[in-house]
């Protein structure tokens, strides 16, 4: 047996409170496109830091190519050949393509020079991409692009790439694909990090599959189906929620001819945004993000003010309406970013209840505040939504980002909303929990309450909602039903591929 | 080596704990300061700190503190609402100085009329007078967005000129003999904010700022307005999200520290100082900054601040008198006090560990 490009030997990695990989085995071969699977949390992240010299192992070993490998930090393992695609992108809006990626160089060749090898670069992989671009005005896929060539730039021997496709069109993932082959068909191995089983199947010849830190299996993803996968990553049968038959009641919410400015210079205006959601109607919104996912909810949520007809609550016009005024009418909202505006990072549980249950829970009179009753909300959420935390004091920081999350959708899910509109409900949430928070959202609706969902990931849409539309640059396609909705279809409906290419070589 | 390790959240035993740790640690290294300075170091702490309090002259000193404290936490507390929402009013010396100004016209308007009414109105004036120069910025900012910390500070200036102005001019006192200054209203019984109880201290600046303290704090704990004034200081985009209007809050915040920094200047001119003169504002507005964050912008915890500082200030004016001690030596050491209390307050959100040494 050949040896193979990179060893991994009982890494053992403990933060306080919590053991993030346990001795974790893999090996990744020379041309490889090797999987690491697992649920949010399961150790994933800190393992590919510690390849990347980010973070190090307490005890365990790797070896590359048979040496001895352990970085001390990003530059040693650049060095040795290993490159990185993170999931947040590094990259400056103000700047263009080719000082972006100058900026992440030990020696940066003259401008003009770098410009000319990020253009053959991009065009040998099929990834076209203008270097005097400013990164302002790209897409999420296209800075995805960025990333990528500034490994290609590299030479890389091994790519690790961390949830690539969460930002791209099922067309961009397409095109990504192609490149991640011709890669591999020129040696370069990948070390592919998702947890959107079906793209692994198509794309990777093994797979690690990660849980609670250990590895508890490998597989050719070829010859397993996805449920199996799911399966080893959970522990677990999976639960997926269930659907009532749906009879949809009267027009609860309905948008018409919706145009906003963006709030600011790297935000989306809305352009002409027609919906219409009905009574016991989930309605799916995809799309990638950055394309005015933020502003509709600002717009709904009372944050952002609109013509007043243009935003319509059981017929009557609300667009002039703020927050408080739409709570009383029943037009709840949970943003997408929990920490800093769904909740305030340093206030207590309680306090967080009251941020948006004052008004139909009843917890002033006259604007004095009723704690009791505050807290007992609070706790109310708490056992509802089998939020793990010590208790309604504890800071809003102190929660993990699932739970959290479920406090929030929560908060807003037992105040019995008319309308409830929710973005990215189970980002970063582990899969049982995400399982819960959308079971909620399928039960309101049973229960007669309008949901819109917008959200990135597609599976979960197709899963939860009755119709789907999709936000593509601040405009929003027609809706359509979601049954008999082909990938294709939706992929048009994101906007293809963005107007990008596939360069023909 | 040792590392600051970030707390899930904030330890309530050392939120409480600072203050008392940073007193003593002043205690000790202000000791050495003064045993180098060769002074017996338990006799300067001695007569910095017991003396004003329960000392042989007491009974004199303690009144001062009360009016020295008293201006510092009315100040305060307004100042403390609006640095809570991250509204900075860094101006209320000059919102004192328009305060006493308004406020000491209405008195003289009425003179030589003697009546029951006329303190109230100077109230009521010299809240008006520090609530309509806060506008300023307030209105600026909401309208233009201006910065606040800037125009309010100008305007302290600005209002020092008028002060000039008016002590030489307009308010000029024409009985005077022609020096600069207003007519004393200590000598005008309707208009003199006089000790309410003979050789205790307390005037109705006192009072006043014991019904802000209780006032701040019922506002912030009990009340909507007072949340909201919490939220929007912690997290902004949750507090429009929550439905507060960041105009109105600017309005509100600033509106009330202006009120409260020209009561302040009301209550010092009618009482203490007596008139308006050139020299009439000592500081007041910028020293409540101080209070303000060293009672951790919490209503009691500025009484506590107010008084502190005040203390310090009549402490250190004895031990200058009685021990010869320097001046500078005096703000040192009031100055190592603002740097403990500040710098122990990391611990209410980190805590302190020896750095392991890590396997490669």
């Amino acid at each position: 047996m050949s040896i193979p490009l990179l060893s991994l030997q009982g890494l053992t990695k403990a933060y306080p409170g919590v053991v993030a990989n346990d001795g974790v085995s893999l090996d990744i071969g020379e041309g490889e496109v090797h999987a690491l699977l697992g649920e949010n949390g399961a150790g994933k992240s800190t393992l590919v830091k510690m390849i990347y010299g980010l973070v190090k192992p307490d005890s365990g070993h790797m070896s590359l190519r048979g040496k001895p490998f352990a970085p001390s930090e990003p530059r040693a393992a650049r060095a040795d050949g290993i490159a990185m695609v993170f999931q947040h992108f590094s990259l400056f809006n103000a700047l263009n393509v080719a000082e972006n990626i100058a900026l992440g160089m030990e020696r940066p060749p003259a401008m003009r020079d770098l410009a000319a090898r990020i253009r053959e670069v991009s065009e040998t992989y099929g990834l076209p991409l203008d270097p005097y671009r400013t990164v302002g005005d790209l897409s999420a896929g296209e800075r995805q692009r960025v990333e990528i060539i500034r490994c290609l730039l590299q030479d890389p021997k091994l790519l690790i790439m961390d949830e690539p496709t969460s930002v791209l069109t099922p067309q961009e993932v397409e095109i990504l694909f192609q490149t991640l082959q011709k890669l591999r068909a020129e040696g370069t191995s990948i070390l592919y990090i998702s947890h959107k089983l079906e793209e692994i199947r198509t794309l990777c010849d093994s797979a690690t599959i990660l849980r609670l830190g250990r590895n508890v299996g490998t597989c050719v993803p070829a010859q397993t189906t996805a449920r199996e996968m799911a399966e080893l990553m959970v522990g677990s049968a999976l639960h997926t929620p269930e659907r009532a038959g749906r009879d949809f009641g009267d027009m609860a919410l309905d948008i018409s001819g919706l145009s906003a400015p963006a709030p600011s210079a790297f935000g989306t205006a809305l352009k002409n945004v027609h919906l219409a959601v009905r009574k016991g109607e989930v309605l799916g919104i995809g799309g990638v993000a950055g394309n005015g996912q933020d502003e509709l909810l600002s717009v709904l949520s009372g944050e952002m003010p609109s013509a007043a007809d243009a935003v319509r609550l059981a017929g009557r016009p609300i667009g002039r309406l703020g927050p408080v005024a739409r709570r009383r009418l029943g037009l709840l909202t949970a943003p997408e970013e929990r920490l800093g505006h769904a909740a305030a990072p340093d206030m207590s549980l309680t306090e967080n209840a009251l941020l948006t249950g004052s008004v139909r829970q009843g917890l002033e009179t006259n604007g004095f505040l009723n704690w009791g009753k505050a807290e007992a909300f609070a706790r109310r959420i708490i056992e509802s939504f089998d939020v793990r935390t010590p208790g309604p004091d504890s800071a809003a920081r102190s929660l993990s980002g699932g739970n959290l999350q479920k406090f929030v959708i929560g908060r807003e899910v037992l105040q019995e909303p008319e309308v409830l509109v929710v973005n990215q409900p189970t980002w970063g949430v582990d899969a049982s929990a995400a399982a819960a928070i959308r079971q909620a959202i399928l039960d309101l609706a049973a229960g007669g309450c309008a949901v819109v969902c917008i959200s990135q990931d597609l599976d979960e849409l197709m899963e939860i909602s009755d119709s789907f539309a999709a936000l593509n640059e601040g405009r929003l396609s027609a809706p359509r039903e979601t049954a008999g909705l082909s990938v294709e279809e939706i992929g048009l409906m994101m906007g293809g591929a963005h107007g990008m290419e596939v360069a023909h070589v | 080596m040792i590392v600051l390790e970030k707390r899930p959240q904030p330890s309530r035993f050392w939120s409480y704990a600072t203050p008392v740790a940073a007193v003593l640690a002043t205690m000790v290294f202000g000791g050495l300061l003064f045993a180098a300075l060769g002074k017996n170091p338990a006799v300067a702490i001695g007569t910095i700190f017991w003396d004003p309090l329960f000392g042989e002259f007491a009974f004199y000193y303690r009144p001062q503190i009360l009016v020295k404290g008293a201006p510092l936490v009315l100040i305060a507390i307004g100042l403390s609402l609006g640095f809570r929402a991250g509204i900075w009013n860094i101006g209320a010396e000059g919102q004192y100085i328009m305060g006493a100004i308004a406020g000491a016209g209405v008195g003289l308007a009425f003179y030589p009329l003697e009546a029951w009414y006329i303190f109230p109105l100077m109230v009521l004036g010299g809240a008006l007078g520090g609530w309509a120069w806060a506008m300023i910025p307030a209105v600026l900012k909401v309208r233009f967005g201006t910065n606040e910390i800037l125009v309010s500070l100008m305007l302290v200036y600005v209002a020092e000129q008028l002060l000039a102005s008016m002590s030489l001019g307009l308010m000029r006192n024409p009985e005077g003999h022609g020096f600069p200054g207003s007519r004393n209203l200590q000598q005008y019984e309707s208009a003199h904010n006089g000790e309410l109880i003979a050789g205790s201290g307390m005037h109705w600046g006192v009072a006043a700022a014991f019904i802000a303290v209780i006032f701040a704090y019922v506002l912030l704990n009990r009340h909507m307005l007072g949340f909201h004034i919490r939220l929007t200081g912690e997290a902004p985009r949750a507090a429009r999200f929550a439905g507060v209007r960041p105009s109105r809050l600017i309005l509100f915040c600033l509106g009330v520290s202006g009120a409260l920094a020209g009561l302040a200047g009301l209550f010092e001119v009618a009482g203490p100082a007596g008139q308006i003169t050139i020299d009439f504002n000592i500081g007041y507005g910028f020293t409540a900054i101080i209070v303000a964050f060293l009672g951790r912008l919490h209503p009691v915890g500025i009484l506590l601040a107010g008084g502190l500082m005040a203390l310090t200030y009549i402490g250190g004016e004895i031990a200058q008198g009685n021990l010869g001690l320097p001046a500078a030596a005096i703000q040192v050491f009031q100055g190592m006090l603002l740097f403990f209390l500040l710098a122990l307050d990391i611990l209410t959100n980190y805590r302190i560990r020896p750095r392991k040494s890590e396997v490669a």
